[in-house]
């Protein structure tokens, strides 16, 4: 018993997408565009899970399938909000140049922690900025 | 603040390569509480800073066999499509209905952090059975 799911993994692996696999990537970029245009956030949260539900990647290749999407996505984001005038390029620059580093650190950390007590340590602290922004 | 700020940017990258989520979710607070961003002005900004974190982050995972960038360009061409539709709504928002979703949006990042974690079998990326769940699927090519 072969599921969908897996043979239209193969046709993707083997380069060879199949139209329905193609109409399912084109509906995943669609919600996670709005959704990350929505909040100014790249979109992966949405973007890694449906990948593994909805294509079948594994969680490895589902996020760096997502970061490489989230590329095209981020940009067309920061280029509709920049027809707006709504940008602020020194603050882009102040925040993402340091964070391009830190990324590099972190997919190397990742290769190397057990990172179950960082994630809970960091929802923690997401939920208190949460709040933050909320009070 | 200058330098606060650089920081936040320093560790958003670092949770971001750690966690596979992106920095957004600490870049948008950042500008808001610390430089003193509108939301709007904030998220627009957040998504410029994203691609540099976002090209270094897919150019690691490219050299560990990560990237389908089939599939990424597809997933990408279509979410284009995705995120006028995101613009306008965001702009339609009041800035206080937009910070309270933002802030509901993170409370839902956070629950699902927190049960990734505390999940019985591992499925995510920092974990240790990778080569046996993605084995299969590459040798059939």
């Amino acid at each position: 018993m072969k599921r969908p799911s897996r043979q239209s993994r193969l046709g993707l692996l083997n380069g060879v997408a199949s139209d329905a696999s193609v109409v399912r990537l084109l509906g995943i970029g669609l919600v996670a565009g709005v959704f990350s245009a929505l909040f100014g956030v790249g979109g992966g949260i949405i973007i890694v899970p449906l990948l593994v539900a909805v294509v079948g990647f594994d969680g490895r290749r589902a996020t760096g399938t997502s970061l490489a999407a989230i590329g095209i996505t981020a940009g067309a984001g920061a280029v509709a909000y920049g027809l707006h005038g709504d940008l602020k390029i020194g603050s882009a620059a102040l925040i993402g140049l340091p964070a391009a580093l830190g990324a590099v650190a972190g997919v190397t950390l990742q290769q190397r922690l057990q990172t179950r007590t960082l994630t809970i340590g960091f929802s923690l602290f997401l939920t208190a900025v949460g709040i933050r922004l909320l009070v | 603040m200058e330098i606060l700020a650089a920081l936040l940017g320093l560790l958003g990258g670092i949770l971001a390569g750690l966690f596979g989520v992106g920095g957004g979710i600490l870049f948008v607070p950042t500008l808001v509480l610390v430089l003193g961003l509108t939301q709007v002005h904030a998220e627009a900004t957040s998504l410029l800073a994203i691609l540099p974190a976002v090209i270094a982050g897919a150019w690691r995972q490219q050299r560990y066999g990560n990237v389908d960038w089939r599939a990424a360009l597809i997933v990408g061409l279509g979410s284009i499509a995705g995120v006028e539709g995101g613009v306008e709504l965001a702009k339609a928002l009041s800035e206080d209905v937009l910070r309270r979703l933002f802030a509901v949006f993170m409370f839902v990042v956070a629950a699902s952090l927190a049960w990734r974690a505390f999940r019985a079998q591992p499925a995510y990326p920092s974990d240790d059975d990778s080569d046996r769940s993605r084995g299969p699927s590459f040798r059939r090519v």
